[in-house]
């Protein structure tokens, strides 16, 4: 094990599995020379060369159709798109495309791609840099969604999206890339697809999270063991396939849940994820299970008013207690 | 003095353009009369008068080379090799259909022959095209992609930002337009600023030329000197291939937004005839040897049918298979 932050950990990943994989390549605006407007694809340009790390022209479409196309002939594309935002730009390819030529090529071809996002809300970037939009890749099948929150899932997570046959979203957090943990060195750890992380074990309420959510979530149940309340968190990991047999033995026990996330409210992925709550556990539950989501607006630039629209620590805090205090 | 088709192609050759056109007419003419009995639905869009862009095109590349198409795409699987059975029991929604009737009309594919698929949505197959490309660079396969897509696939994006990409990258992409003049019923010129369209390839230092594409030897020949080229530099190229289809945009399409006279006279240039008249007055073949290929296709396409109405529905299961690996 050895500490580092989730921007060197996704790092690693895409060297390891470089260094693996000769038909591993990656490319995407600015990802070469300027090495990512991140900086994740640091040092790639020189270790592994012109022909596996590319520049490529602003052109989002495109760059998810070349994918496909470079994946069904034979390597694997791990494309990076520089924020997610721009991902609406590609939704054609991915959804019209990426998502469907397995199935309706009566599964002669695969797509093994991944397709790296930075994304999520919170660094003053306005309306249309700030966005959250885990719930629209969930929405559809024939892809596999990611959302690690911690190094360790990063970089197992995004060596399994490489290795993976099919065609990932993986999905990173901007404000997680200086976040630090202890993350395996051995170049053969792997997280796996659909299988959530008990981050914590509790027994009165399950916190459900995922990327920069679960982190909140993870701060709130320690916070709330002060005050004698002991939750349980819940990491998704993947948001496809969704693990919600770990969800439920969670409830199950805990009697309440709570569902972090951070896109809107409207149709978002929480609304799902509660309603397999209540699927699952109706007779279990001890309150109606609680959205803390974002709030249904475009994310405004100013710091006073962007924090209302994201969940925040305070307001996770305070809706567990409302899930005692209520009387139902 | 007319171009002599024996010093461009051997007699058998000839008569194979000629039996590939009669096979894709039959088989289309085929699906029209199916479709009105039900045994063909959703959308249908056929390729009745442009079979020699298909024909002529496929010819001028090596059976490695990677084809891909778009929605109008039956005649382009057939002559690339695939099984006239599998395709129309696609077409019927069978499970002995080339893509176990998951995909239909639209979606043909056919990976053993190299071809890489019919795509539905406008422009969508252009990047796809160039990700193929791309990747047989990289695994240094030597093959040609050649992308084939309408005049209306012209004015999306996708088109543009990757013909920019294939020749910034050096990527080996022909691409192909069958410019039939319509994007469903509007004209080329009302939906293009520069309705010569190969002249719309100069932003992205791409060379390009125009040919008939009712003619199908015409088509071979700028075919195979264009992969030619593109093989040996590794530079994109684009050709139009002027044609025109018979029927409407699908079946669904009555054309009413195109006059008879110019219907006519495009239908005195049928591709089918501009061959046989040719192969006639060459001496080629006899009147009576066409007559046989002609007899031959037919029971062809007869076979087809059968081998689609007699064949089983895909099980309820099939339903969950190949969302993922």
């Amino acid at each position: 094990m050895s500490e580092m932050t989730y921007r060197d950990a996704i790092n690693l990943a895409l060297k390891e599995e470089m260094r693996r994989d000769t038909n591993v390549v990656t490319y995407g605006e600015d990802v070469a020379l300027y090495e990512g407007a991140f900086k994740v694809t640091r040092g790639l340009l020189s270790e592994f060369g012109e022909l596996r790390v590319r520049d490529c022209p602003i052109s989002e479409n495109t760059i998810i159709g070349v994918a496909v196309g470079a994946a069904m002939g034979g390597i694997r594309p791990v494309a990076e798109l520089m924020t997610v935002n721009f991902a609406l730009l590609a939704m054609d390819q991915i959804v019209n495309h990426m998502t469907k030529v397995r199935y309706m090529f009566g599964g002669q071809t695969k797509v093994p791609m991944v397709i790296r996002m930075p994304g999520g809300g919170g660094s003053q970037l306005g309306a249309q840099h700030s966005q959250s939009l885990e719930s629209y890749f969930m929405h559809c099948p024939g892809m596999l969604v990611a959302y690690p929150a911690t190094p360790a899932d990063a970089k197992g997570l995004l060596k399994s999206s490489i290795r993976d046959d099919n065609p990932v979203i993986f999905l990173e957090h901007e404000l997680l890339y200086n976040s630090k943990g202890e993350v395996p060195e051995d170049p053969e750890f792997l997280v796996p697809f659909g299988k959530a992380a008990v981050m914590r074990q509790g027994e009165q309420a399950t916190l459900v999270g995922y990327g920069r959510m679960a982190i909140l979530a993870l701060q709130a149940a320690q916070q709330l063991e002060k005050e004698g309340i002991s939750c349980e968190v819940v990491d998704l990991r993947t948001l496809a396939p969704l693990d919600m047999e770990t969800v439920i033995a969670s409830v199950l026990k805990t009697g309440r849940a709570m569902v972090i996330e951070e896109c809107w409210k409207s149709a978002g992925l929480g609304g799902d994820i509660a309603s397999r709550i209540y699927e699952g556990c109706f007779d279990s539950l001890l309150a109606p299970v609680r959205r803390i989501s974002g709030l249904d607006v475009p994310m405004p630039y100013s710091r006073k008013i962007e924090k209302l629209c994201i969940p925040q620590l305070e307001g996770i805090v305070q809706g567990v207690r409302d899930l005692f205090n209520e009387s139902y | 003095m007319a171009e002599m088709l024996r010093d461009l192609l051997s007699e058998e050759e000839l008569l194979g353009f000629y039996e590939q056109m009669v096979l894709c007419r039959e088989f289309e003419e085929s699906c029209a009369e199916q479709y009105s009995k039900g045994h063909i639905t959703g959308f249908l869009h056929l390729y009745t008068g442009q079979e020699a862009v298909a024909v002529g095109c496929t010819a001028g590349l090596l059976p490695r080379d990677y084809v891909i198409s778009a929605y109008r795409d039956h005649a382009q699987a057939i002559v690339r090799g695939a099984d006239p059975n599998k395709v129309m029991a696609e077409l019927f929604g069978k499970a002995t259909g080339l893509c176990k009737g998951k995909g239909g009309s639209m979606h043909l594919f056919a990976p053993e022959l190299n071809f890489m698929g019919g795509y539905a949505i406008v422009g969508g197959n252009v990047p796809i095209a160039t990700g193929l490309a791309w990747a047989s660079q990289l695994l240094e396969e030597d093959r040609v992609t050649a992308c084939f897509f309408g005049d209306g696939s012209m004015n999306q994006g996708t088109f543009h930002e990757s013909l920019n990409w294939a020749r910034l990258w050096e990527l080996p992409v022909l691409f192909i337009c069958e410019n039939n003049f319509y994007g469903i019923g509007t004209e080329v010129h009302r939906a293009s600023a520069q309705a010569a369209l190969h002249r719309r390839t100069c932003g992205y230092d791409i060379p390009s030329e125009k040919v008939d594409g009712m003619d199908a030897i015409a088509m071979y020949q700028a075919t195979k000197r264009a992969a030619e080229w593109v093989r040996e530099r590794q530079h994109p190229y684009f050709i139009e291939a002027v044609t025109y289809r018979f029927r409407g945009h699908s079946m669904s399409d009555p054309a009413k937004y195109r006059s008879s006279s110019e219907t006519e006279i495009w239908r005195s240039r049928d591709p089918i005839p501009n061959l046989s008249r040719r192969l006639l007055e060459q001496g080629i073949a006899t009147k009576e040897q066409l007559e046989e290929i002609d007899k031959r296709c037919l029971a062809r396409v007869e076979d087809a049918v059968r081998f689609a109405s007699e064949s089983p529905w895909p099980e309820d299961s099939e339903v969950w298979e190949d969302i993922y690996v």
